[in-house]
């Protein structure tokens, strides 16, 4: 490889090729973090930062965004929450006391109608009003911050079923479920993106809206359902969160989309459009995990992680544009 | 240096990937002079003037100024040598006043204490002396969005007035005037000479052209023609030197015989009172209907609401004997309608995708089995043998087709529309920006869908590809139909005529 291609691979992939090292240093100098439990920790720290991102991919890659979905991350696992407290938890919330116990199935089937509503909206507000999807986006984030408020009160919601915890606790031969069930959410998004018309025409809206509108694409069609795709990945992810932690409070998945976005964007996603790929969004979420975790490891303070977790996402998105900007 | 000329441009080369837009053109205008520049859409004057003015840099050459020989980097460095310009297509900012945008990026300013402001009232006091002297009765203070297009234009041409320039170049000045503004434009422009400013005029109105310049420049694909005293020249004269080219062997034979009426447009009238207007022709089986007429012509706009990409307030089109009812395009595409848009890098590929994605985004829902999976192997087979039949040069099937040339790009779309079979096909300027080689190829491919039996609309601005290509020509002239002519009697001069006739 000549200079000038190592130098360009260098400058496309540098936070990659930062953390790749990063992560040998610490794995090499500090003990446990190459320990089977770690990585199991790190997956499953992953798996629903990746289904966040599959969600957010698809409305960065038509050149839009989606800035309401940690909060309905939030709203999701709350409401799920509510829904499958144990029936014996002495502090239940008040106004799911009295719903019987439903199947684990049946409410997350209601947590993705959900959340598929408010990103519906989000992709009408795109389309018919013409508002640019970050300020739309911006809107509902406010939007659903206020109606978990005011379906919760601002209480933390505790006391879980087993049952749904076990989601997340749970493994099979070794490996937690959560590791399977991204792993089936990546496979069938990898599918949608490279073998069904929905991929090709989110692709083709993305590089180029006025050429998709001439070739025939229905394009608010399109991106009405991407958008409303994306709300059901942040239901879905606040529905694993919520079984994770045990509980959810008004404040799971605060800032969850600016990480999200910033992932993908490392991971390939380009914010000119039509470029991204489903192995490069798992990719960028894995490097922010891992910076995350070799953090932890070197023992800084998590003030500080935000310091650096905001000078990646600059950087991640600045080299991005690098990318594309030419010379006349 | 000598005193006999404002500006010698000598030798000037500029190339773009794939086309030489100029070769070695040469441009002198003398000091207090109107020059007028003279050639088809494509001949490369604009090209010429965004080399002067620093929005493109020069291949090769030399531009001497004032005396001096300059290397212009952008339009503030042309601005501030005394070179202004203005342009066909302005961007106004809207919302403002008259005033901010005339002194846009140099407003007078004051001190107020320590700091530095802005001199609102001398704004608006020089914006009234220079409304006023160029006859234009506007209140400085008024927001740009309350003037029509062409007090708009008006306004561009003061502000260049206020410069101070000592060249100043109108791209097309008069496209939205009425009689009245271009007679009041004249006015400026005899002013502005008096006090030794020259103009450099670009433009396709003969008339205009005859009336107010001294002298005439003319290029005919991005190469100099001649110069000549505006006082010898005639209508006859100049359409003769901006088209003279013998007809070799630029076009196939074609072998299409065309048949009966498949497509009736009637009384088509755009939504915009500036564009179309009472449109109607026909186009047979089999048939290659070129359409002709100058920049501004609305043939594009023409075409487009036809395809559903523009609203039209009245007209009818007929497909095979069915009213056609086209909202979008996906209607006309379903209706085996194709439209090969003009501007290919805006509307027609997808830069970042690869070949095989642009070929079949149009045609995916043929090709799919089991209801949701794109049959990938159907669709590559099909972008092979447009690969090979219209001979596409590209490494592989995933390389991007951003990196093909203008010509390969024009066949990957050509390919993307005859994936779908269509059997009316609108090709609007499908060979612009194309070198000679590719062009003959596309004409090829061309020329045997119409044997096929496909029917197709080809508009263009080259006229010997009009010429050489068409059964028959229908011509437009601002916005209305001025004649068709058949193929075999076609000349040049004839389209030329009926190009201008309502200007």
């Amino acid at each position: 490889m000549d200079s000038k291609k190592l130098k360009s691979f260098i400058s496309n992939n540098a936070i990659v090729i930062f953390l790749v090292i990063l992560t040998l240093y610490v794995g090499f100098t500090k003990a446990g973090f190459f320990a089977s439990k770690n990585l199991m920790n790190i997956a499953a720290n992953v798996a629903p930062r990746f289904i966040i991102a599959l969600g957010v991919s698809g409305c960065l890659i038509t050149r839009g965004t989606d800035l309401s979905a940690g909060r309905m991350v939030g709203l999701g696992g709350v409401v799920a929450a509510t829904m499958l407290q144990r029936a014996d938890y002495s502090d239940r919330f008040a106004l799911t006391a009295g719903l019987p116990q439903l199947p684990l199935i049946v409410v997350f089937v209601i947590i993705l109608a959900m959340t598929a509503v408010f990103g519906f909206a989000n992709g009408c507000v795109a389309t018919y009003l013409n508002v640019p999807p970050f300020l739309g986006t911006l809107g509902m984030q406010t939007i659903v911050y206020g109606i978990n408020l005011v379906y919760s009160g601002a209480t933390p919601i505790g006391g879980l079923r087993e049952d749904y915890t076990a989601v997340s606790s749970g493994s099979i031969f070794g490996i937690r479920y959560l590791f399977f069930i991204a792993l089936a959410m990546g496979l069938i998004w990898y599918f949608m993106y490279n073998h069904t018309r929905y991929g090709k025409y989110m692709y083709a809206i993305g590089g180029n809206p006025a050429a998709a509108e001439v070739s025939g694409i229905n394009v608010t069609k399109m991106l009405l359902r991407i958008y409303t795709n994306a709300g059901i990945m942040y239901g879905f992810a606040g529905f694993l969160l919520a079984a994770k932690a045990g509980g959810a409070s008004v404040n799971l998945g605060l800032g969850y989309e600016l990480e999200a976005i910033a992932a993908a964007t490392i991971g390939g996603v380009s914010t000119t459009g039509g470029i991204g790929t489903v192995p490069g969004v798992l990719l960028g979420v894995l490097v922010f995990e891992l910076l995350k975790t070799c953090m932890q490891f070197l023992g800084i303070d998590t003030s500080y992680q935000y310091i650096v977790q905001g000078l990646v996402i600059i950087i991640a998105v600045a080299l991005d544009i690098r990318k594309y900007s030419v010379k006349k | 240096m000598s005193e006999e000329y404002i500006l010698q441009m000598k030798d000037i080369c500029k190339s773009f990937p794939g086309v030489k837009a100029l070769d070695h053109v040469q441009l002198n205008v003398k000091p207090g002079t109107v020059h007028a520049l003279m050639g088809e859409n494509g001949a490369g004057k604009s090209t010429l003037m965004k080399c002067l003015f620093g929005i493109y840099q020069r291949d090769e050459g030399t531009v001497i100024f004032n005396g001096e020989e300059v290397h212009i980097q952008n339009p503030h460095d042309a601005l501030m040598r005394g070179i202004a310009m203005v342009q066909q297509e302005q961007a106004p900012i809207m919302d403002r006043s008259i005033a901010e945008n005339i002194f846009c990026g140099r407003y007078p300013t004051k001190k107020a204490g320590p700091l530095t402001v802005i001199d609102h009232k001398k704004m608006y006091d020089d914006t009234d002396k220079l409304l006023k002297e160029v006859n234009l009765p506007f209140d400085a203070k008024a927001k740009l969005s309350t003037l029509s297009v062409s007090q708009m234009q008006s306004v561009e041409i003061a502000r260049a007035v206020s410069v101070n320039a000592k060249l100043v170049i109108m791209d097309e000045p008069t496209s939205s005037l009425t009689e009245n503004e271009v007679a009041d434009l004249f006015v400026i422009i005899n002013k502005l000479k008096a006090n030794g400013v020259s103009i450099i005029y670009i433009s396709h109105k003969m008339e205009e052209i005859l009336k107010i310049s001294d002298e005439v420049t003319i290029m005919r694909d991005g190469t100099y023609v001649g110069t000549y005293e505006a006082k010898d020249l005639t209508t006859d004269i100049i359409i003769q030197k901006m088209v003279g080219r013998e007809m070799t062997n630029r076009f196939p034979k074609r072998e299409n015989v065309p048949g009966d009426v498949v497509l009736k447009v009637e009384d088509f009238t755009s939504i915009n009172p500036k564009s179309f207007k009472n449109v109607s022709f026909e186009l047979r089986k089999g048939e290659i209907l070129g359409v002709g007429g100058l920049v501004g012509a609305q043939r594009t706009e023409l075409m487009e609401s036809i395809f559903g990409i523009r609203h039209v307030v009245s007209g009818k089109v007929t497909y095979k004997g069915e009213e056609l009812h086209i909202e979008r395009p996906r209607d006309a595409i379903q209706k085996s309608i194709a439209l090969l848009t003009e501007d290919r890098r805006a509307t027609g590929i997808f830069g970042v995708l690869s070949i095989s994605d642009n070929v079949g985004v149009a045609s995916l829902d043929h090709y799919i089995k089991n209801g949701l999976v794109i049959d990938d192997k159907a669709l590559e087979k099909v972008v092979d043998d447009n690969i090979e039949k219209m001979s596409i040069k590209t490494p592989s099937h995933k390389t991007q087709i951003q990196s093909l040339s203008g010509g390969n790009q024009q066949k990957v779309i050509i390919a993307r529309w005859l994936a779908n079979n269509p059997d009316v096909l609108i090709l609007d300027e499908p060979t612009r920006g194309i070198d000679v080689g590719a062009k003959y190829e596309i004409y090829t491919i061309i020329a045997d869908l119409a044997k096929q039996g496909k029917s197709i609309i080809m508009i263009s601005s080259e006229m010997p590809e009009l010429i050489g290509m068409s059964d028959r020509i229908m011509v437009m002239c601002e916005g209305k139909v001025s004649g068709f002519v058949e193929g075999k009697d076609a000349t040049q001069e004839k389209i030329m005529a009926l190009a201008a006739q309502y200007m």
